[in-house]
């Protein structure tokens, strides 16, 4: 019997990633930078499906920065007939897409140590750890909250009057008058994802107790 | 890399000057380096003094106002909307800003990186020329504003309080103009007129007025027989036409038409009749734009197409509102008339959105207004609180009638927030399926709130039971209204618990006769005036009114007043009741305009020894009240 107790190698790229997050530091609205992201799927099945895209934009000092946005999209094995009404993305389209290895290099390397932050944040992060773990590669190490937090925790508590848990993107962006042109595209929902972190964050801080922390998602949901 | 939101962002940008003088390629090279940010109302973009920013701004949602410090008072100097640029100053200066540039509702804005933009406009002398004008006529002088107009199309009016400045505001003139050819006859240029709904047509060959035709050259020359409805228009129009460029202050077009006698003066590209139509300018516009009369506004809201044009009539609503309360104008008059301009606005939405969903209501209905708009009492921008009641259908259809409300609902819930009523927090809107039920659902849901009472189900029936009919079948809300005092006649457990709640918020005094604030959060130090003052006097009202049965009256003062008719041995005490819920309505009024916000909670350093007596002297009638209900209903086994 052969043990190898050597500690396991990991690409080049995944130890820059890593590296990131050495300087520790702590998380606050006003210093740090977070990345807004949603990613078009085959499905929901986290074992069958594929990420068909992932789009995603920063946010640093309360101010999104278009030019630092990011978009890819990706080769697709698993491809779903039924999804394609919803993303719009077809399996032998003409647009440039990059391998899964490819994609999630570029990734890594764009978040860096960011908040991430998506809407239904879980699904997302989980897709996105699916993929890495396919690739022999551990979960993500960034700090994550889902804007349905941020939001149900600006509502107004009571059992009676509003006892949704849920609410979707669309019904938020409603609420907050904001444009649903590109919904269901990655960079769409990001930006509108961003935008909602933008401005539940502006009610919630008024409030002196609040802590940033409290909405970090647990990893071991993630 | 692909860039959606960049392509996104050119698609908005292009549509405004400047940038609709650049190619595809720059505009989208600009809108790759666009920032967004979000903007709470009354947050500084920039303040006089501060270092310019690396980037001027476009709104894409919300409002902009420039202020400035003129004879030490703090005065708007012009205020922006969707599309408008500002912050120009770091384009062409190296100062510091020299103006505050406040956001007056929440707003998202585009950042446009100079480093970017310059080197794109050197070789384009218009775009230069335009920023330049720009720069110069809204952040420098306001007596320039006559220059204004012209540059930016997009503007609906400026609105301003400095009355002396008025007449030298550019004219807003429509820009959707109707045009016939001079042979199309005279019965078709009426039909037209009628279509629009307008009272002119202009004359053109290929867009170049040739003529204009009004209702009285109708009435004129054809209904006196003079001329034949087969008759081509060229017969009766008056030509030339009128014609001056765009910018054209509003008492040049007064003069030119009492000079001319006419009521129309035609806009074109170079303000002469050799050029291309781009506007009209009416009488009735010049009108509009002389300010906040009520009687102009609600001809302007019954005209109104565009929730646009709702929201800057309503803007003129607040200014005439301020202008009431600083006048003393008696609080009973000026809420009556600003209920029925508010009325008017959500009865127009109403009637707009049925038109757009192109099919009519399938069954009969009424949109109730419910709270404080309910009890005539909505001054200040406050949220919407509305719902739906519907005829009684056949089970089968229920579903298929509920969703065409819905969506009705829905439309209208939609504009009333962009006109400016902001969403109900709780979701107590008419597109919530909970609240938009058939009559028989709604006395359902009435008679379980008064007979398993809790503190939600009170908290509901006072929301709930002040409602007011907004628009449609008048004999659902009556039927609804004799429902409940059905139920809540010789209901004493329902009727004790209402009393119970109407004492909920302790005097607002305390021991020492200081004022209560509120302990922590956001408005620490504040004094609650919603809370502590407006609600109690409120809930008490509503209790009187349906414990005796006095129907049909939703509004607080009125309430007591006839409480005081129908007990003139107490006669004195609900007077003086009716005060106290006028007096206090009032401040908050005030104290909401002075603040630009919903005047709730009042910063008691800022009242003046005068006001600070005057709410004392309400809070003791506010004591007697909570006294006489302890009696009256027994309350003390609910306390």
């Amino acid at each position: 019997m052969f043990w190898n107790f050597k500690k396991k190698v990991y690409p080049d790229y995944w130890e820059a990633y890593l590296h990131h997050f050495e300087k520790k530091e702590k998380k606050t609205l006003d210093t740090s930078r977070f990345v807004a992201l949603d990613t078009e799927t085959t499905g929901f099945d986290f074992h069958v499906d594929r990420m068909l895209s992932i789009g995603a934009v920063s946010i640093v000092r309360n101010e999104i920065a278009v030019a630092d946005s990011f978009e890819i999209y990706l080769e697709q094995s698993h491809f779903d007939p039924k999804t394609v009404h919803i993303h719009g993305i077809l399996q032998y389209s003409k647009r440039k897409k990059s391998s899964e290895e490819d994609a999630i290099k570029k990734f890594l390397n764009y978040i860096e140590d960011s908040v991430l932050i998506a809407h239904h944040a879980v699904f997302d992060i989980k897709m996105i750890n699916q993929s890495l773990n396919r690739m022999d590669l551990p979960n993500l190490k960034n700090k994550v909250i889902d804007t349905m937090d941020l939001y149900s925790s600006t509502r107004i508590k009571s059992n009676f009057i509003d006892k949704r848990a849920h609410y979707s993107l669309d019904d938020i962006a409603e609420a907050y008058s904001i444009n649903l042109t590109d919904r269901h595209t990655a960079p769409g929902d990001a930006l509108i994802a961003a935008l909602i972190f933008l401005k539940t964050t502006t009610i919630l801080k008024r409030k002196k107790s609040f802590k940033l922390e409290r909405f970090f998602i647990k990893s071991n949901r993630l | 890399m692909k860039n959606t939101i960049a392509e996104r962002i050119a698609d908005f940008i292009k549509n405004f000057p400047p940038f609709d003088q650049f190619s595809k390629k720059d505009l989208y090279c600009i809108a790759k380096e666009v920032t967004i940010t979000y903007l709470e109302k009354d947050e500084n973009v920039y303040v006089v003094g501060e270092p310019l920013h690396d980037r001027f701004y476009m709104i894409h949602k919300g409002a902009i106002a420039l202020k400035k410090e003129i004879n030490s008072k703090m005065e708007t100097v012009d205020r922006f909307d969707e599309g408008d640029i500002f912050g120009l100053r770091p384009l062409f200066a190296k100062e510091n800003y020299a103006i505050n540039a406040v956001t007056e509702e929440e707003s998202i804005l585009y950042g446009i990186p100079l480093d970017t933009f310059k080197p794109l406009i050197t070789q384009n002398r218009e775009v230069v020329n335009f920023l330049i004008e720009s720069f110069a006529s809204n952040t420098e002088n306001p007596f320039s504003k006559e220059l204004h107009g012209s540059l930016y199309d997009n503007r609906l009016d400026v609105l301003t309080n400095d009355k002396e400045l008025f007449e030298l505001q550019p004219v807003r003139y429509t820009k959707k103009v109707i045009t016939a050819t001079a042979k199309t006859k005279i019965k078709d240029i009426a039909k037209l007129m009628n279509h629009h709904r307008i009272g002119s047509i202009v004359i053109a060959d290929d867009n170049i007025p040739i003529g204009i035709v009004t209702d009285e050259d109708l009435r004129k020359k054809v209904i006196t027989g003079i001329q034949s409805i087969e008759d081509s228009v060229s017969l009766i129009m008056s030509s030339p036409v009128l014609c001056y460029p765009k910018g054209v202050s509003i008492s040049q077009a007064q003069l030119a038409m009492m000079k001319h006698n006419v009521s129309h003066l035609c806009v074109t590209a170079d303000g002469t009749p050799n050029s291309k139509i781009i506007g009209i300018i009416s009488q009735n516009d010049l009108i509009v734009m002389g300010g906040s009369n009520p009687t102009v506004l609600m001809k302007a809201i019954k005209r109104s197409n565009s929730t646009k044009e709702l929201k800057h009539i309503r803007k003129k609503i607040m200014v005439l509102l301020a202008g009431f309360v600083e006048q003393d104008i008696p609080l009973t008059q000026t809420s009556k008339i600003i209920f029925e301009l508010n009325d008017a606005t959500v009865k127009r939405i109403i009637e707009r959105c049925i038109l757009q969903i192109d099919k009519k209501p399938p069954v009969s209905f009424a949109w109730m207004s419910l709270g404080s708009q309910g009890r005539k009492e909505q001054l200040l921008h406050t949220d919407q609180d509305n719902a739906i009641v519907f005829e009684n259908v056949k089970a089968d259809d229920l579903e298929e009638v509920r969703d065409y409300f819905l969506l009705l609902a829905k439309k209208v819930n939609k504009r009333l927030n962009a006109v400016g009523f902001d969403f109900c927090p709780a979701d107590i809107m008419a597109k919530n399926p909970k609240w938009c039920l058939t009559l028989d659902e709604w006395k359902d849901q009435f008679n379980q709130w008064t007979s398993n009472t809790g503190g939600d189900e009170i908290l509901m029936s006072s929301i709930f039971f002040d409602f007011d009919i907004t628009y449609g079948d008048a004999s659902l809300t009556n039927q609804l209204s004799e429902h409940i005092f059905e139920i809540t006649k010789n209901n004493h457990l329902f009727l004790s618990k209402l009393g119970a709640s109407a004492l909920r918020s302790a005097s607002p005094l305390g021991f020492f006769r200081q004022f209560l604030v509120e302990q922590d959060g956001e408005y620490k130090d504040f004094f609650d005036i919603k809370k502590r003052a407006i609600m109690p006097i409120v809930d008490a009202g509503r209790l009187f009114a349906l414990s005796n049965q006095i129907k049909n009256i939703n509004n607080t003062a009125e309430r007591f007043e006839k409480m005081a008719e129908l007990f003139p041995e107490n006669e004195e005490f609900y007077l003086s009741c009716s005060y106290t819920s006028k007096a206090l309505l009032k401040f908050r009024t005030k104290h909401g305009l002075l603040h630009n916000d919903d005047g709730r909670f009042i910063e008691l350093s800022a009242l003046t020894k005068e006001e600070k007596m005057k709410l004392k002297r309400c809070f003791k009638t506010i004591a007697r009240v909570q006294e006489s209900i302890k009696l009256k209903f027994n309350i003390n086994n609910y306390m």
